[in-house]
């Protein structure tokens, strides 16, 4: 997902040379090619994520889509309130691009897993979440958001390559995305990289599968139409319940006449301080 | 031209309008805006035309809407709605407000975006400069020297920094917190062109903002009195928090240089 993000990202800076790159001192392996192609478009702002979003900030203001990439929780935890005041509230065009989603980064533990970057990130008003669910989505909304520059949030798996849709498929803000349609009663929906997981481990066959790549703030309260065609809906994600998608999800029902039951598997809390790849700590997902 | 007259008569004409604003509205800070009034005014006259301005200690919005009523930013009518309800007038600086580039509140934010905004100006080689006002308890914030290693790095001879150095932070004097001293060879160790002045005096103020740098991130300790003009509330922690009451605003008029 990483090579395709820096991969759409060179193809938009050829078009747009007010794309700017920053990254805190990491990216090895990943953005050399971006470097080597754009010298004046990339800055490394040192280990200091903070100031860099305040950069960030300060290049958008002046007509630069920045694009800030980092790993894990150091791009939105460490400066959460630059996000809030300097990006988010100033409604400018920064992408915070964060590698690593759930517990991608395996044995690093729990410093390097992103478990509660959705209930930050989602709590700012003007950013959009993207969390895409396969290479295909990656594209799809590196795209889109080249296309719609704005406060936003790219959340990234560290190295999966997997691939489900056959075309690019049309996303925007608060969109489903079909992968199956085997039910029209019951269905799994989920968001970011776990696509692969749920079909594996927990897909029945009489539930339909859908993905939502794009949510945020503001694609909230259109959400209530869709659900209500469902009698159950099983949300996935590989973050805590608490803030997560399932919880965005639950709220735009809120004291609406819906029958529909939205039940949640998410991460537990049980994985901190476990050690293992990303595939043996992904049983926490349940 | 040295306008020594012309600016100390706008300098007390916006003094006054803060004491009476704050009286009104019953809000604080009114020693750090009446510390940075000369600096402000000898700015809008002569550099932010054509230049970038950014208030990194928020709270100091008063003094800094009042400026900007002076300069036509935005009307009297306007000024008079701070502090109430439904007004654009925030008790910190705010976006929102006609002639504010950024808005600050939380210290540690506008050095860092500065920075973003003056290599801005480098990429697209374009000559603006960028100032940026940043008060002294500021400087215990990590994020301004985590910027001043990149501006300096990156060689932003287009930015501007000012310090308000009144020597009192929040709580207690600057001395008595972290103690920031010594300063300006700090400011030198982190590859910056530093200058001492006194912060008011017009003409020092005026030389000092139209200095150049000729490849290093510019900064300029202006040294000044918290709740400058008004004797009773000089040097003091008090009136970082206080607003006057009508005697003391009475006095305070009277008591205006």
């Amino acid at each position: 997902m990483r090579d395709i993000f820096i991969e759409e990202l060179i193809t938009a800076t050829k078009k747009n040379r007010n794309i700017v790159l920053i990254v805190n001192d990491l990216g090895f392996g990943v953005i050399e090619k971006f470097c080597k192609k754009f010298p004046n478009n990339y800055f490394n702002a040192g280990i200091s994520e903070q100031s860099m979003i305040g950069y960030a900030a300060g290049l958008a203001a002046a007509g630069k889509h920045v694009f800030v990439y980092s790993i894990a929780n150091f791009p939105t935890f460490r400066c959460a309130e630059q996000i809030r005041n300097d990006v988010d509230y100033h409604n400018l065009p920064v992408t915070i691009v964060s590698v690593g989603a759930g517990v991608g980064y395996g044995n690093l533990g729990y410093t390097h897993h992103a478990l509660q970057d959705y209930s930050l990130m989602r709590s700012f008003p003007n950013t959009i979440i993207l969390s895409p669910g396969d290479v295909m989505e990656t594209r799809s909304c590196m795209r889109y958001i080249v296309n719609n520059p704005q406060p936003s949030y790219l959340r990234l798996d560290k190295s999966s390559n997997f691939k489900i849709h056959d075309k690019l498929p049309k996303v925007s803000p608060g969109k489903w995305i079909e992968i199956l349609k085997n039910n029209k009663n019951n269905t799994y929906l989920t968001t970011g990289s776990v696509i692969n997981h749920t079909i594996k481990n927990f897909i029945k066959k009489n539930f339909s599968l859908y993905s939502m790549p794009i949510w945020g703030m503001k694609s909230k309260n259109k959400q209530f139409l869709k659900i209500n065609k469902f009698k159950k809906i099983i949300t996935v994600e590989d973050h805590f319940q608490d803030g997560g998608f399932q919880s965005w999800l639950n709220e735009s029902i809120n004291n609406k006449n819906c029958k529909t039951k939205i039940i949640s598997k998410s991460i537990s809390s049980l994985v901190i301080n476990k050690v293992g790849s990303q595939k043996y700590l992904m049983k926490y997902l349940k | 031209m040295y306008l020594e007259k012309y600016f100390k008569k706008v300098s007390k004409e916006i003094r006054r309008n803060v004491l009476i604003i704050s009286n009104l509205a019953k809000s604080s800070h009114i020693g750090s805006s009446l510390s940075i009034v000369d600096l402000l005014v000898v700015l809008y006259k002569s550099h932010i035309k054509k230049n970038i301005f950014i208030l990194s200690k928020g709270h100091a919005c008063l003094g800094y809407y009042c400026v900007l009523e002076k300069y036509n930013y935005i009307s009297k009518k306007i000024l008079n709605t701070y502090g109430k309800n439904n007004s654009i007038l925030l008790s910190h600086v705010s976006h929102k407000v006609p002639g504010v580039e950024f808005s600050t509140g939380s210290l540690g934010h506008g050095l860092p975006f500065a920075v973003g905004r003056a290599l801005a100006e480098k990429m697209n080689k374009k000559n603006k400069k960028i100032f940026v006002l940043l008060s002294d308890g500021e400087l215990n914030e990590g994020t301004t020297w985590e910027s001043l290693l990149f501006a300096s790095f990156h060689n932003l001879n287009n930015l501007i920094v000012i310090i308000d150095y009144n020597k009192i932070q929040s709580l207690d004097y600057t001395k008595n917190v972290l103690q920031i001293e010594p300063l300006d060879k700090k400011l030198k160790s982190f590859g910056c062109k530093v200058k001492n002045i006194d912060g008011h005096n017009f003409r020092q103020i005026q030389n000092a903002l139209s200095a150049n740098s000729k490849n290093k991130p510019y900064i300029i300790i202006a040294n000044t009195t918290k709740g400058k003009g008004v004797k009773f509330m000089e040097d003091s922690v008090l009136w970082h928090y206080r607003s006057p009451s009508n005697i003391e605003l009475k006095n305070a008029l009277n008591n205006l240089k």
